[in-house]
C-alpha cells in the first residue's frame, strides 16, 4: 500500500483506538487535516490551540488513556505549550502532533517557523522531530507507549509539512509492543513494609494522583479499612477515597483542613502512595510529619528521596504493590488512634460557617453537590474557587475532579469540561470557574456551542483575582494592586453572544431554581454567581512555612 | 573528591545533546564539562559529563536514567580529570 506521511499519522491514530482528536488547522498541518477528512476519526475544532490542548486533557484525565491534539507550526505550537507543560506536571498522557515548515526551510526563519523541538524539550516526557518518513511509522505507536507507560506524560511529535505529503509504500504495520509496567517484586520487601504497618500505632495513608493513574482506588479502600488507616489526599488524589468515609481526614497542605495538618504532625508512619511531596502539599519539607517514618511507593524512581528522604521505598505500580501487600496486613480497629483523630477533628473543625446564603462560596459549592449525581465530573479553573471546591466538594469517585494541580493554569476548566463531556456522552459536567479564569479561554464557548454538550459553567464572580487579592491582604500589607478588575464583563451577554443559555443569580429571588435548571436541562449553560468579594480561602499556610503554621486557625 | 565524571551511553542522533544539557539547566544542576563521541557503528555515543559532587548527584543520575535516549548511566571511578583541563591544547596545534 502507498501512504502519505499524513495518512500514516491518521491511520496510526486509528490503530491506537483514537476516536476523537482536537486541534486547529494551519498551513503546516493541512496535509494531516486532508487525511483526517477521509478518516472516521472525529475532529473537534477548538478556537485556540491552548483550548485544543486542554480539551485533550479533559479526555485523557477522564479515561486515563492518551488523548491527541493537533496544532500548526509557529504560533500554533507556541499556543499549545501551556497545555503540554500542564500535562507534564500532572502526569497526563497527551499526544501533541505539530506541523512544521518544510525540511528544506528549517533554520531559515521561514514563515511560522519556530523551534518546536527546543521549546517543548523541558516540558515533555519525550519529544520527537521527524526527519524521515520511515520514522513516522514507528514514532506514533512509540509516542503512545511513552505517554501511557510508567509515569504518564506528554509527548510532542513535530512533523515537517513536506514529510506529511511525501509518499512511501509498505505492506506491514509494525506490531504493538505490549504495554506493561509490571516489574518483579521482592516479596520480602512487601513483608517488611507490612510488618512496619502492622506494628505502627499512628499510621496514615498519604495518597496522590498515582492512585488514579494506577486505577487502585478499590485496593486503597481495602487497605485503609482492613487496618483502620486514616487517609489524607493531595489535590490530585481527591476522589480516590470517599470523602464522607469516617477514615478520611481531608486534603493536606497549604489549604488543607485545619485538623488534617495537625493530625499529620502526630503520625508515626506515613504510607505515601503515588505522591511527589509537592511543596503545596507538605509545606516546609523538613518539618513535615516530624515524628513519622516514611514509606514511599511510586512508579517514578526519581521521586523517591527527591524532596523528603524515605525510610523505605518501593518503585513500581501502586496498584500492583497494594495487591501483594494487603494479604500481609493484619485486621486492626486502632481505636486509640481513631479516637485521637476524632478528638482533633472536633477541636479544629472546618473553617467555613454553615449558612443558607447562596453567595457564600462554601455553601454555593455544597448546594451544587446536592443537585448533581455523586459521579458528576467537576472541572475547575485556578484560584479561590478551585481551593473552595477542593476543600468542600464531597468527591466520592476517582477521576471526578479535573483540575490543574501542578502548573495551576487559569483557563483549564472550560476546555477540560468540553473534553470530559466528549468522553462521557450522558453525564453532566460542571465547570466551576472564577471571573478571572474563565476569560483566559473564553473563546472555547464557541467550541462548546458547536458541540452542544451537557456542560454547566458556574462562574464564582468576585470581580477580582481573589487569591491574589487574598495574598496581598495577608502577606503584602494590604497593598492591593492589579488584583481588582476596573470593569466587569456581563457574562450572560457574552454567553448569549456565543449562543449559550445564560443565567445571572444577581438579584434573582429564586437562585436555587436557576441552579437546578442549569444543571438539569440538556445542553450547555452559564450561571453567573456574584459571590461575596471579601471571602478568603482558609486556612492558609504562608509560603515557606510548616503546615502547622496555618493562618485561619481559631 | 569535589568533582566526579558521569559516563553515558546514548542513542546517537540530533537532539540527544540538547536533552542532556536541558536537563542540567532546568534542574539547576551544574555541568562543568562535556566530552562526546560516537562509538561502535555510530548508532550510539559515549558521553562524559564532569559535574560537581554534591548531595544532589543521586537525583541527577535518576533524572538522566529517565531520558528516553539514554541507554546507560554510570559513575566513572578512576578517571583522569586533566583530560577536561587540557581541552584548550587542541587549539594550539
Amino acid at each position: 500500500m502507498k501512504y502519505t506521511g499524513a495518512e500514516i499519522i491518521v491511520k496510526s491514530l486509528e490503530r491506537e483506538g483514537i476516536k476523537i482528536v482536537t486541534g486547529i488547522p494551519g498551513g503546516a498541518n493541512l496535509p494531516i487535516y486532508d487525511a483526517l477528512y477521509k478518516s472516521k476519526v472525529q475532529h473537534v475544532l477548538a478556537r485556540h490551540e491552548q483550548g485544543a490542548g486542554f480539551i485533550a486533557h479533559g479526555m485523557a484525565r477522564c479515561t486515563g488513556k492518551a488523548a491527541v491534539c493537533f496544532a500548526t507550526s509557529g504560533p500554533g505550537a507556541t499556543n499549545i505549550l501551556t497545555a503540554v507543560a500542564d500535562a507534564k506536571l500532572d502526569s497526563v498522557p497527551l499526544i501533541v502532533i505539530t506541523g512544521q515548515v518544510a525540511t528544506s526551510k528549517i533554520g531559515q526563519d521561514a514563515f511560522q517557523e519556530v523551534d518546536t523541538y527546543g521549546l517543548v524539550l523541558p516540558i515533555t516526557k519525550h519529544n520527537f522531530f521527524i526527519r524521515n518518513i520511515n520514522e513516522l511509522i514507528h514514532v506514533i505507536p512509540e509516542a503512545f507507549r511513552i505517554a501511557e507507560s510508567g509515569r504518564h506524560g506528554p509527548v510532542v511529535i513535530d512533523v515537517p509539512v513536506d514529510i506529511q505529503k511525501q509518499v512511501i509504500e509498505f505492506n506491514d504495520w509494525p506490531e504493538f509492543e505490549a504495554k506493561t509496567d509490571i516489574v518483579e517484586i521482592d516479596i520480602s520487601e512487601i513483608e517488611w513494609i507490612a510488618e512496619k504497618i502492622n506494628r505502627s500505632e499512628k499510621p496514615l495513608l498519604f495518597i496522590g494522583g498515582g492512585i488514579n493513574a494506577s486505577e487502585s482506588t478499590d485496593l486503597l479502600y481495602s487497605l485503609s479499612k482492613k487496618n483502620s488507616i486514616p487517609v489524607t489526599s493531595t489535590l490530585m488524589g481527591l476522589g480516590c477515597f470517599p470523602s464522607q468515609d469516617s477514615l478520611y481526614i481531608g486534603m493536606l497542605g497549604m489549604h488543607g483542613a485545619r485538623y488534617t495538618n495537625y493530625i499529620l504532625d502526630e503520625a508515626d508512619l506515613l504510607i505515601s502512595l503515588g505522591v511527589r511531596f509537592d511543596d503545596r502539599a507538605i509545606g516546609k519539607a523538613n518539618e513535615f510529619c516530624p515524628d513519622a517514618s516514611i514509606i514511599h511507593i511510586d512508579i517514578d524512581h526519581s521521586e523517591i528521596d527527591k524532596i523528603k528522604e524515605s525510610d523505605y521505598s518501593i518503585i513500581g505500580d501502586v496498584g500492583y504493590m497494594l495487591n501483594h501487600l494487603i494479604p500481609f496486613i493484619n485486621s486492626n480497629s486502632r481505636s486509640d488512634w481513631i479516637s485521637r483523630i476524632n478528638q482533633i477533628k472536633a477541636q479544629y473543625p472546618n473553617y467555613y460557617q454553615e449558612t443558607k446564603d447562596i453567595f457564600y462560596p462554601a455553601n454555593l459549592i455544597h448546594v451544587i453537590s446536592t443537585l448533581v449525581e455523586p459521579d458528576t465530573i467537576i472541572t475547575t479553573d485556578v484560584g479561590q474557587h478551585q481551593m473552595w471546591v477542593a476543600q468542600t466538594y464531597p468527591f466520592q469517585h476517582p477521576r471526578t475532579l479535573l483540575t490543574s494541580g501542578g502548573l495551576g493554569t487559569m483557563g483549564f476548566g472550560l476546555p477540560a469540561a468540553i473534553g470530559a463531556a466528549l468522553t462521557n456522552n450522558n453525564k453532566r459536567v460542571v465547570c466551576i470557574s472564577g471571573d478571572g479564569s474563565i476569560l483566559m479561554n473564553i473563546q472555547e464557548l464557541a467550541t462548546l456551542a458547536d458541540l452542544n454538550l451537557n456542560v454547566t459553567i458556574i462562574i464564582m464572580n468576585n470581580r477580582q483575582l481573589g487569591l491574589v487579592r487574598q495574598q496581598q491582604e495577608l502577606f503584602y500589607e494590604k497593598n492591593y494592586f492589579a488584583s481588582k478588575f476596573e470593569t466587569n464583563p456581563d457574562f450572560c451577554a457574552i454567553g448569549r453572544g456565543f449562543g449559550i443559555r445564560s443565567y445571572d443569580l444577581d438579584g434573582n429571588d429564586k437562585p436555587i431554581d436557576i441552579l437546578i435548571k442549569s444543571l438539569k436541562e440538556f445542553g450547555p449553560s452559564i450561571v453567573n454567581v456574584p459571590i461575596h468579594d471579601a471571602e478568603n480561602v482558609l486556612p492558609i499556610v504562608p509560603p515557606g512555612a510548616a503546615n502547622r503554621e496555618m493562618i485561619g486557625v481559631l | 573528591m569535589d568533582k566526579i565524571i558521569i559516563g553515558l551511553i546514548v542513542h546517537n542522533h540530533m537532539g540527544v545533546m540538547s536533552h542532556i544539557a536541558g536537563l542540567f539547566s532546568r534542574r539547576a544542576f551544574n555541568l562543568e564539562g562535556i566530552l562526546c563521541g560516537q562509538i561502535e557503528d555510530g548508532t550510539r555515543s559515549q558521553i562524559y559529563l564532569l559535574v560537581k559532587n554534591d548531595i544532589r548527584i543521586k537525583q541527577i543520575i535518576k533524572q538522566l536514567e529517565k531520558l528516553y535516549d539514554v541507554i546507560d548511566v554510570s559513575i566513572c571511578e578512576n578517571y583522569d580529570q586533566t583530560l577536561f583541563d587540557r581541552l584548550h591544547e587542541f587549539n594550539n596545534r
